[in-house]
């Protein structure tokens, strides 16, 4: 099943989360919107210009992903991952300039891999590596930043430590942070706006607009799970 | 990225191994030559002795050059062809671009008795063996082209690749069931792989071939770097896959495929050289892996030809088993240490 009538909008400096029961096409949506699969209708407009009138090197200079798919070559180190965010802004050799390598420093620090930066990728924990990933993505200098569930196989201290980057990301450097999540409890503290796809209404807006409008009451079956819009949090039935 | 200078070193050592290792090809062979003699005719002074001077200019240089050009295309496009597939097993030649060369081989060599009949002369030369294998080769990759445009995933073609092989392979084995010893035998030596036939002017080819290929390469180098990471991401990136993916694939066609016409198909370079490089240099940079694997493999092949040659003895051993008894250990000793990842 794949959502329908899906509409919203999300400004510069944003924390966006799309969540939504799984196989409802978070991912597709997502992937969709980040080009890497063809769109199957309607229209995306990245800066009052639809995306399919950008060329892939004007997009890459808009879009950078953070996908589920692991790195091809683990061999990288974190530091040549992180610069390969800037292929975008090199020369046709990828030589690196002095503002690139200020770029890539900035994304090693704020994302506080100083540490790591000459480790290779395969000796790098999945939390650690994510947080790479991020950094790329960050180092690519882009206006959007699109995170394909960024949080699987991390556990909770991990899981808020990435979605607090990714906030804190968003409201400092003004770009917009938008990702797809399991972690629809988290994502109400923490973001700015959610898309929740239900397949039917498909909420958009603020996550205490949500509650007020009890769209998370009905997204998993009543009988077995509920939703307290007191704390913001999912009850399990027994 | 720190360090440019360790490696500009390493590659002036580099360099100077390649050439000495390039004289002492040239010094060694089946008839020994004073150093002093091959010194003097090197550097351009007439030797008393026109026989060791023609061995030296219209044998021993050439095959040197043979070998650098083979040694480095085939490493060169082992080294395209595992970042394209990211796959650590991948060689110049799983695109079935050899097997489409040792078609060609075989229905000239093999299939030519018919012919020579009704032309009255043989037509099996070098020249003529390198025109069938350089248009085999081509058409496999031309078949290959076409079908990387209708296929959205690179593994794909990898395996489409792989079968291209198997269908060649199948019809050498229904050619060989049916000709007779002589032939067969001339089809084996010449997939024996050899450096060692090409003139001034076939190298001269050759050499055009490599330089267009690897040309084509450095041109590819920033997308190969964006392809370590995965298709989507070098997509996200910025790099034009499809025009890439087509860059890298006609650069692996030409230097395997003119490599394999001239010289017949060897194995083991093309794949061991990138791993080889990669564990040496320690870096997935293609700006730094590209030179070194050129460099590496001229070095590998002209060793492999100075021991495949037997010096001071009239044999001269296959050259294609030479690289495979060296490459193979390589690649055992590459899988079994696991501290590094392969790829």
């Amino acid at each position: 099943m794949i959502a329908k009538n899906i509409n919203f909008g999300i400004e510069p400096g944003e924390l966006a989360a799309i969540v939504g029961i799984n196989g409802i096409g978070k991912s597709t949506l997502l992937r969709t919107l980040g080009s890497t699969q063809p769109v199957l209708s309607g229209c995306l407009v990245v800066k009052d210009k639809p995306i399919v009138s950008y060329s892939p090197l004007e997009l890459s200079a808009e879009i950078s992903l953070v996908l589920t798919e692991p790195v091809a070559s683990k061999n990288l180190s974190v530091q040549e991952l992180i610069a390969l965010g800037r292929q975008p802004y090199t020369n046709w050799l990828g030589t690196l300039s002095a503002n690139d390598k200020e770029k890539i420093k900035e994304a090693i620090i704020s994302l506080e891999l100083e540490d790591l930066q000459h480790k290779k990728c395969f000796e790098l924990s999945d939390g650690q590596l994510q947080r790479v990933m991020i950094a790329r993505a960050l180092a690519q200098d882009t206006s959007i930043i699109l995170l394909d569930e960024p949080t699987t196989h991390l556990d909770l201290y991990h899981k808020v430590q990435i979605l607090k980057l990714l906030r804190n990301i968003a409201h400092t450097t003004k770009k917009t942070v938008l990702f797809t999540s399991h972690e629809i409890e988290m994502a109400i503290q923490l973001c700015d706006k959610m898309v929740l796809l239900d397949g039917k209404n498909n909420y958009f807006g603020k996550p205490c607009e949500l509650i007020e409008q009890k769209a998370f009451e009905s997204l998993f079956p009543s009988d077995t799970v509920s939703f307290d819009p007191k704390t913001g949090s999912f009850r399990i039935k027994k | 990225m720190d360090k440019p200078k360790t490696y500009r070193n390493s590659f002036i050592i580099l360099l100077l191994v390649l050439v000495v290792i390039w004289g002492m090809n040239i010094c060694l062979g089946s008839v020994s030559i004073p150093f002093s003699e091959i010194l003097h005719s090197v550097l351009g002074g007439t030797l008393e002795n026109t026989a060791w001077e023609y061995i030296i200019w219209n044998y021993r240089i050439p095959k040197a050059f043979t070998a650098v050009l083979v040694g480095s295309g085939l490493a060169l496009s082992g080294l395209l062809m595992q970042t394209l597939f990211r796959n650590p097993l991948a060689g110049p030649f799983v695109l079935g671009i050899s097997s489409g060369a040792s078609l060609g081989a075989a229905f000239l060599i093999m299939g030519s008795a018919t012919l020579t009949s009704l032309f009255g002369f043989s037509l099996i030369t070098d020249v003529s063996l390198a025109i069938v294998s350089s248009i085999g080769s081509f058409l496999v990759l031309l078949a290959v082209i076409t079908i990387a445009a209708k296929v959205k995933d690179t593994m794909t073609l990898l395996i489409i690749g792989l079968m291209f092989g198997s269908i060649s392979a199948a019809i050498v084995s229904v050619l060989s069931y049916f000709s007779d010893a002589e032939k067969l035998q001339q089809f084996v030596y010449w997939s024996f792989g050899s450096v060692g036939n090409l003139s001034w002017q076939q190298l001269g080819i050759l050499s055009i071939v490599v330089l267009i290929g690897l040309v084509l390469s450095v041109l590819s180098i920033k997308p190969l770097n964006a392809l370590l990471l995965g298709e989507n991401y070098a997509k996200s990136l910025g790099v034009n896959l499809v025009h890439s993916r087509y860059q890298i694939i006609i650069a692996t066609g030409l230097l395997a495929g003119g490599i394999t016409a001239f010289a017949g198909p060897i194995a083991f370079i093309g794949l061991a050289v990138p791993h080889l490089t990669r564990q040496i240099f320690n870096t997935t940079e293609h700006r730094i892996l590209l030179p070194a694997v050129v460099i590496y493999g001229a070095i590998l092949m002209l060793i492999c030809d100075t021991i495949a040659q037997l010096p001071n003895s009239a044999e001269v051993l296959p050259i294609n088993a030479i690289t495979s008894i060296l490459g193979a250990p390589v690649v055992i000793w590459l899988l079994v240490r696991k501290k590094k990842m392969v790829f």
